[in-house]
């Protein structure tokens, strides 16, 4: 087992992990983060992408142990008080999800696209989601979504809210405890 | 998958790195962005029983100029190669060919050295490095030692480090004036090069004074397109270059696999190497 201490969505987790833990399984049968959803086998698919350290990543990819130290941002830690980011809201409103399997990993990875150009072209958001793939939408509503945040915010707000999530932070173990050191 | 058991060390030295490894032999494995490593893991094609992270060793990642050599740390992500100004001036074909590796998630993390060390043929920086005339900077017990790409690749994901080595720098002749472009062919646009072809050519007086081409995923190792290379030298019109590029599959060994056939990879190789080989005329 190896200590970890990672920030996820604002919270600050201490635990011991074996080496071979995959950062998504991590977040979601340690911590209880459902809301990163694991699509393949094979690192293709980027269902599960998340942020460590203000850059996408696809956390069945990583190693909870790589991420020790660092600062993980999901899908559940954008919207703060409850409210929705411009991205959010423009997946919603555009349609651009069915099923929604592909859609946490959709917005995580346009986030980072708008946070390093605040002002894409369709063909730059299809190069950026090149590696997430969608089974349901075709993905022009994806992409028209991608656009309408781009164009209601400034590149800022779309792509750089702050990992603070819903919840109180605190430092937490896995089990929800907080601890103080 | 759940990748199998294994022990883990994250040295904060590159000596501490490599004593763990020669301590550990054969059954450890280094652990760079985990790209590659990761996926085999994960569907459980490597059994080591130590990863060896060496992910935070200072003094790894970033380039530098060392007189008219470009110097390129061997952590370097694939993200901070693209983007770098140094790189893209002096070896605008690296930053060109790393934009077409995987996608933006995976070029956060995969590094340069990464790519190289794990010497898969349909990888693209392998023949890139070839074409650049790349010298990789290796690091053991034994010391330092530099070993040119042309020698580095030695077959399938075989190179010529040991067990205890350490890939650590990536030095390039810095090119100006050369005109570049890395082809590759894919499916879709996060995968791996069905073939690529990494185009170097030098123009003077209106001709194709030299140039210098790495082929992807025509053989178990990175190759050079030497016949081509050889009948460019002096081609003045598309059509010049046209019929050097037919001999651009000479002398290769391309495999078979559900994508294509070695003829059809021997079709692709020459007619990359026409397309590169124009468009690097024309952006020198
Ligand atoms: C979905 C997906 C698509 C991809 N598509 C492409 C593509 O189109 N083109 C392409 O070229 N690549 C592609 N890759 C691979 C990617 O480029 C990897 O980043 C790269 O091959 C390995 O780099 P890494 O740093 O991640 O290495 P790791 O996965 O950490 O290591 C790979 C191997 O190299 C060894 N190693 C790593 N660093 C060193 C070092 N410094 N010294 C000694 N040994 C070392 C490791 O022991 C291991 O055997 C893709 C990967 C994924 C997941
Ligand atoms: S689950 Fe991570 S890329 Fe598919
Ligand atoms: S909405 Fe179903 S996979 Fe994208």
């Amino acid at each position: 087992m190896t200590h970890i201490s990672v920030t996820v969505d604002g919270t600050v987790y201490e635990d011991e992990v074996e080496p071979r833990l995959l950062l998504v399984h991590y977040l979601r049968d340690r911590l209880g983060l459902t809301g990163t959803p694991v699509g393949c086998d094979t690192s293709n698919c980027g269902a599960c992408t998340v942020e460590l350290d203000g850059m996408s990543v696809k956390s069945c990819t990583v190693l909870a142990v790589q991420a020790d130290g660092g600062e993980v941002t999901t899908v559940q830690g954008l919207a703060r008080d409850g409210a929705w980011t411009p991205l959010q809201r423009a997946f919603h409103e555009r349609h651009a999800l069915q099923c929604g399997y592909c859609t946490p990993g959709m917005i995580m990875a346009a986030r980072d696209l708008l946070r390093e150009n605040p002002h894409p072209t369709s063909g730059e958001v299809r190069q950026a989601l090149e590696g997430n793939l969608c089974r349901c939408t075709g993905y022009q509503n994806i992409v028209r979504a991608v656009l309408a945040a781009a164009e209601e915010t400034t590149g800022e707000t779309a792509g750089q809210d702050s990992a603070a999530g819903d919840g109180a932070s605190g430092r937490r173990t896995a089990s929800g405890q907080e601890v103080t050191a | 998958m759940i990748p199998p058991a294994f022990d883990y060390v994250r040295p904060d030295t590159l000596e501490e790195a490599v004593r763990v490894l020669a301590e550990a032999g054969e059954e450890a494995k280094v652990l760079a962005g985990g790209q590659s490593l990761l996926p085999l893991l994960r569907l459980r094609l490597a059994f080591p029983e130590l990863v060896v992270d060496v992910g935070r060793i200072p003094g790894l990642r970033g380039v530098r100029e060392d007189g008219d050599t470009l110097v390129i740390g061997a952590l370097t992500t694939h993200h901070d190669v693209v983007h770098d100004p140094l790189v893209r001036r002096y070896a605008g074909l690296l930053a060109q060919a790393t934009e077409t590796v995987a996608d933006p998630a995976v070029r956060h993390r995969g590094t340069l050295g990464g790519s190289l060390a794990h010497a898969d043929p349909a990888g693209d920086l392998p023949a890139v490095a070839l074409a650049l005339d790349a010298e990789l900077v290796a690091v053991g017990p034994g010391g330092r030692r530099s070993v040119p790409a042309g020698e580095f690749f030695a077959d399938y994901l075989q190179t010529a480090l040991a067990p205890d080595e350490l890939l650590v720098e990536v030095r390039v002749p810095e090119r100006e004036g050369w005109g570049f472009r890395y082809e590759k062919f894919h499916r879709v646009s996060q995968s791996w090069a069905m073939v690529g072809v990494a185009a170097l050519v030098r123009r003077a007086d209106g001709r194709i004074a030299e140039a210098r081409i790495g082929l992807t995923n025509m053989g178990p190792t990175p190759l050079r397109a030497t016949a081509a290379e050889q009948a460019l030298a002096g081609a003045a019109d598309p059509g010049a270059v046209a019929r050097a590029a037919g001999s651009a599959a000479e002398g290769t060994r391309p495999s078979r696999d559900a994508s294509a056939s070695p003829e059809y990879r021997a079709h692709l190789a020459r007619v990359l190497t026409e397309r590169a080989v124009l468009a690097a005329a024309g952006t020198g």
